[in-house]
Parts: C-alpha cells; structure tokens; sequence
C-alpha cells in the first residue's frame, strides 16, 4: 500500500514536471518518426531521429504561431528494427497516437508496407532516406521523400558518363534485380538522351561470378564507359575481370556498390577509372551543411552519420506547410506540403506530383588514394 | 576473330573447374547411384578453409613465397575436404544403402543445407577476399586474347589431376577394386574386395578433387562466400549428365563442352537469334544444349561406354 501510494506521488511529480514547460496557451502537437534504433544499422536510424529532434527543437525556440495558437511541436520516435513487420506495428501505434505527421522510415523495404497505413490513415509522411522508385509510384497522396530516388540516380549517371567522361558508347550491364535492372534502365534512357550510344546491353544474375564472357562481348563493341546496376559482391569482381581482358574502358556503378566493401572485393584492380553514386550531396557541399554539422555536434555530441540533414529537412517542410496552411490538421496542411518551397540544408525542398524532391542531388565519387572522393 | 578466341579461352578456364567438380558427382554416381549433392558445398568448404589457412600463414610468415602459401592452403584444404567426404558416406549415405534411391537423395540435398549453414555459422554472411597469389596480371600469346598466369595454372592443374585420377582407375589393382565395385558391389563383395572401404575411398578421392577445385575457384575471381558452391555444384552436376553420369572421360568431356557452350553462347546468343534472346539466356542456353544431347544420346555424350564405369 505504501509503496503505491509513493509510486503515485512520483507519477504526479513527473507529470508536474513534464507540463511545467508548456504554458497554458501551448497547444502539443506530435510528429512521428521512425527509423532502425536496434540493429546492425541503428546508429543511422539514431541519425535520422536526431535530425528530426534538432528541426523541431530549433523551431520550439523561435516559437511557431499556428492558428492563434503557440505551438510546441514534440517527438514520438518509434523503433522499426529495420524490419518491414515491426514497420507496420510501429506505423499502427503512430496513427493510434495520432501523430500529425511521420518521418521515416529509413529503409526503403519498411517505408513502403508502412506508407500504405499512413495513407489510410490520411497522415503525410516524408522519408528521408528510402530510395525505391517505387515509394512514391504508389501514388499515395501524402508520401513524400526528400532524397534523390533511383530513377534520378540513374539519370544523374547517364548524364555523368556522356558530360564529364565524354563517353560516346556506352555498355550496360545489370544483375536483374528489381534494384540493378530499374537503374541500368535509366542510366540507358539519360545516356541515350544526352547523346551516348549504347553498343551493349548485357546481364548476369545477382549470384554470378563469372563474367568473362559478357565482358569479352563488351569488350568487341570497344566502349568507353562500362555500367553496372548490381551489388558490391558481383562488381569487385567484374572490375577484377576487366582488368584480366585488358579493358581499359571507364566503369560506373550504383550506390549498391559504392561501398567500402566493394574497394576490398575489387582489391587492385581498382583505379582512377572506377567511379560510383550516392543519393545526395557530401555533407559539406551542402548549402546549410556546414553550419548544421556545427549545431548537430554542440547539441548531440555526435558526428552526422548520412541522413541527418534529410529528416532535419523533412521535419522542417511539415512544420513550414503547417505554418502556411495556419493548421496542424493533417487534411488541411497536406495541400500547403505538396505545394511547399523553401531553403533547407540540403538545398531547395519542393517536391513533384508524386512526392519526390525536385532537385534531388546525386554525388558522383571516383577512387582515389584508397577510397571513393567526390567527383569535384 | 580475336573475340571468338577470347570466349574459347574463358570456356576452357570455366570448363576445367566444372570438369573437376563433375569427376566427384560421376565417381559417386557410377558407384552407388547416388547424386551427391552436397558435393557442392564441399568446393565451397575447401575453398574457405584454403582462406583460412592463407589468412593464418600471411599473419605468422608474411616472408613466406606466395606460390609455397597457395601450395600450404591446398594441403591443408584437400585433407579437411576428404574428411568431411568421409563422414559424410559414412554417417548419413552408409546407413541409407539399402534405402529406396529418393531417401539419399533427399539426405545429400539436405547435407548439402547443413553444410552452407554451418560455413554461414563460421565465416559469417559477408563476401570475404580471396588472396590472388598467382598473378591475375593479363598476358597475350595471341594479340588480342587475353590469358592470365592463374588460368593457365587452372587448365594445367585440372588436367594433371584428371589424368591422374584415369591411371589410378584404370592401371591399379584400387582402380580395378574400384570399377568391379561399381558393376556390382555384391559379387565384388564375393571377390574379396573391401566394397564399404571402396565406397568410402570414392567419396575422400572425389571431395580432394572438390578442394583443389574450390581453391582454383577462388584464386581465379579473388572471392569466396559460403554461397559460393552452389551454382559451380550445379552446373558440374550438368556437365556430368551431359558427359554421361558415371563415365569418368564424359565427366571431363562434359565440363569443357559445357564451359564452351556457355561462353560461347552468352557471347553470339544475340547475333544467333537476331536480337531476340540476349544473355540473361545464358544458362538456358546451356540447359538447351543439355535437353537436345539428351534427346539424341539418353545416355550422354560418352555414356554407353558401361564398363569404364568408376
């Protein structure tokens, strides 16, 4: 009996406590954010939320007037685990909180299924990391992304090999996965567009080893820039291959093998020749990066993994269409979000009819020195 | 010109490791009857523990040459192999002799799942890589086509091996063991022979030859996995129904012609149908060739030839 009765005193310090920084005029209101905290990649979903928090506790500070009201914005951050399952309860739990608005999820596989449960429930949610097309092919009217997608990858390569490489011919190579099969069709359509001629088209499977034989057919349409839309495990060893047919032609790759695992597969054959993309701008190149990367150590004590400025972004076009709809209803400011254009720190956030950013940056990156750097 | 000679060279390079793996699924098969599945696996676990081991000596002998390293890997590899080959016949395919024919089956397929999950268990999921030790560095004996060191170690290695696998076979009293055991395990019983130590003998001689193949494999692409195994595992299981199951020459025959086939045909499949197919065909086009030799000669390129069964 005691002890209740002091566990209840505590309850109602803690509650005391915890509407002693709202005023009486203050109204609450809840955006979600969801994104792996437990798991191999949890110090990225830790980025993501970070990057939200630092957003709206900028605006608490400058004080958001809504509808007459002040406003005092909060985080209800939820953990997906990085599992398409736990993406959807957790997505449930947000609609049941009734959050205004969701950041997330980080993964592509968890920010689809969970998008559908948002869009029922008619709350917007902008991701700030998921790069499928096919999120915002759905076309569910409040789902948003404010990082380059696939589609515009494959664009920015194309585009990249027939500029800046001044490649005329072109060979394409593709594992057939949803993944390399979607990017090799763009990055033919952009080079196409800009004047490349593809002299080859060829495909492997996402288990091969083996590719001297395609690579030997490439080899006889004597291109000057080789792509492949795949994985890091087939294209240290496709670079390996071309190395061993002596093919001396430029070779491109996805962000699927723009990694530090790929500089280890592919070993020596790598060479100023070898270049790779990544959805978005380093962070220093961005507009407001360094400045951010400032205010994100002096609050958290931690670096910026990747995404951070994105769901600071995100968390902001929900906050500015709020503030340009004077509503926090979902139904109301969704149409001020669709319409939003504002100056965020990875660059201008406007988004297209489907919910894709407008001028969604890709980074080209060539190896040097041991690892990939920005192509300048 | 050049071209066509650069995708004979890629097929006989393929098609030597398939005609190694293949010699272990016909030696099996021409004795018991049995397809080995997990003889895959085995490639896979040779080529692993070959990494390990170069992974151990590059820490304790960093001096040491590269070609002795390579060399120490495949002794080390090549025992471990024949061990696992040897517990495998005798625990899970011994007691199932007298079985119906689908119960190995079905016990090598799921052999060869514990092995993958076990490899998976002690290298992890990731792609691990191989250490090159023969240069990879390219040459051209023939201006235009383009043949590495390691390549060439790959083709000499496996015909060595195979060639010495024919003279135990067929000029010793093991080899004449050997092939009364798979004509008739019974009356070779009746004969003195040792049949349960022949059997045995066949699964250790087959899994060596797996481990030399596994660490060709990965000296060749510079990787290994613990995935690794299954499609050469597959494609050698084709190249020894092509060759004629159970016929130790077919086996051989099989491998070259399906690595020719393969690269040969991922490099003119699209000329050859005018654009309609491309070579995301390229293993049906093996499989194509497989149905028609099939159609023509049920028995494989070289199978009718029943006594040379080993």
């Amino acid at each position: 009996m005691k002890k209740t009765g002091i566990a209840i005193a505590i309850m109602g310090l803690g509650f005391g406590l915890m509407s002693g920084g709202v005023s009486a005029a203050d109204m609450v209101v809840k955006l979600g954010h969801v994104g792996p905290l437990t798991g191999s990649i949890s110090h990225l979903g830790k980025d993501n939320e970070n990057g939200a928090l630092l957003a709206i506790e900028e605006y608490n500070a400058k004080g958001v007037t809504i509808g007459g009201k002040k406003i005092k914005f909060e985080i209800m951050g939820e953990d997906d685990q990085a599992d398409p399952r736990a993406g959807t309860t957790v997505a449930q739990r947000l609609v049941d909180a009734e959050v205004v608005g969701v950041v997330g999820h980080l993964n592509s596989g968890t920010t689809i299924p969970a998008s559908r449960i948002y869009h029922q429930a008619g709350i917007p949610m902008i991701s700030p990391s998921a790069t499928n097309p096919k999120l915002t092919q759905q076309n569910y009217a409040g789902v948003f992304r404010t990082i380059a997608n696939d589609v515009q990858q494959g664009g920015a390569i194309g585009k990249f090999a027939t500029g800046a490489l001044g490649a005329k011919n072109i060979a394409i190579i593709d594992d057939r996965t949803a993944y390399g099969q979607g990017l090799a069709d763009e990055v033919e359509k952009s080079a196409k567009a800009t004047g490349g001629k593809i002299v080859a088209r060829e495909f492997t499977n996402d288990k091969a080893t083996d590719f001297m034989a395609i690579l030997t057919k490439i080899k006889a349409q004597n291109p000057d820039v080789i792509f492949f839309g795949g994985m890091d495990a087939q294209g240290g060893p496709m670079l390996r291959q071309l190395k061993q047919l002596g093919i001396n032609a430029k070779f491109i790759t996805g962000d699927g093998a723009c990694s530090g695992e790929m500089l280890k597969l592919a070993g020596d054959a790598l060479s100023g020749n070898a270049y790779c993309t990544q959805a978005g701008l380093p962070l220093d190149k961005m507009p407001g990066g360094k400045d951010f990367k400032e205010r994100y150590k002096k609050r958290f004590n931690l670096d910026v993994q990747i995404y951070a400025p994105y769901a600071y972004d995100a968390a902001a076009a929900m906050i500015e269409a709020m503030k340009v709809a004077d509503s926090t209803v979902p139904a109301k400011y969704l149409s001020a979000l669709k319409a939003i254009n504002f100056q965020g720190v990875t660059g201008n956030v406007a988004f297209d009819a489907k919910g894709d950013i407008k001028e969604g940056a890709i980074t080209v990156y060539q190896y040097k020195d041991g690892g990939w750097n920005p192509v300048p | 010109m050049e071209t066509l000679l650069q995708q004979i060279v890629n097929g006989l390079v393929v098609g030597s490791v398939y005609a190694l793996v293949a010699l272990g699924y016909t030696m099996v098969y021409g004795i018991l009857g049995l397809i080995n599945f997990a003889h895959g696996e085995v490639v896979m676990i040779g080529a692993l523990t070959a990494l390990q081991t170069l992974l151990i000596l590059m820490g304790v002998a960093p001096d040491m040459a590269p070609l002795l390293k390579l060399a120490i890997a495949v002794l080390v590899a090549m025992p471990v192999c024949m061990l696992l080959g040897f517990l495998m016949e005798r625990l899970a395919y011994r007691r199932l002799r007298g079985a119906p024919r689908l119960a190995p089956l079905i016990t090598a397929i799921g052999m060869s799942f514990l092995l993958q999950t076990l490899a998976m268990i002690i290298w992890g999921r990731n792609y691990h890589t191989f250490p090159q030790l023969i240069s990879t560095a390219p040459m051209q004996p023939i201006p235009g086509v383009f043949v590495t060191p390691v390549q060439v170690a790959i083709v000499i290695v496996s015909a060595l091996v195979m060639a010495g696998l024919i003279l135990l076979v067929t000029k010793t009293r093991l080899g004449r063991a050997m092939r009364a055991t798979a004509e008739n395990h019974r009356v070779a019983a009746l004969m003195g022979v040792d049949t349960n130590a022949i059997i045995a003998l066949t699964f250790v001689i087959g899994a060596g030859l797996a481990a030399v193949a596994g660490v060709m494999f990965a000296s060749n692409y510079g990787i290994a996995h613990y995935a690794m195994g299954f499609m050469p595992g597959l494609k050698a299981f084709t190249a020894a129904v092509l060759g004629g199951i159970g016929n130790l020459g077919g086996a051989m025959l099989g491998g070259i012609v399906l690595g020719l086939v393969e690269a040969v045909g991922a490099g003119y499949i699209e000329t050859m149908t005018f654009g309609f197919l491309n070579s995301s065909y390229q293993d049906i086009f093996a499989f194509v060739i497989l149905g028609i030799v099939l159609i023509f000669r049920p028995t494989g390129l070289l199978g009718e030839r029943v006594s040379d069964r080993a």
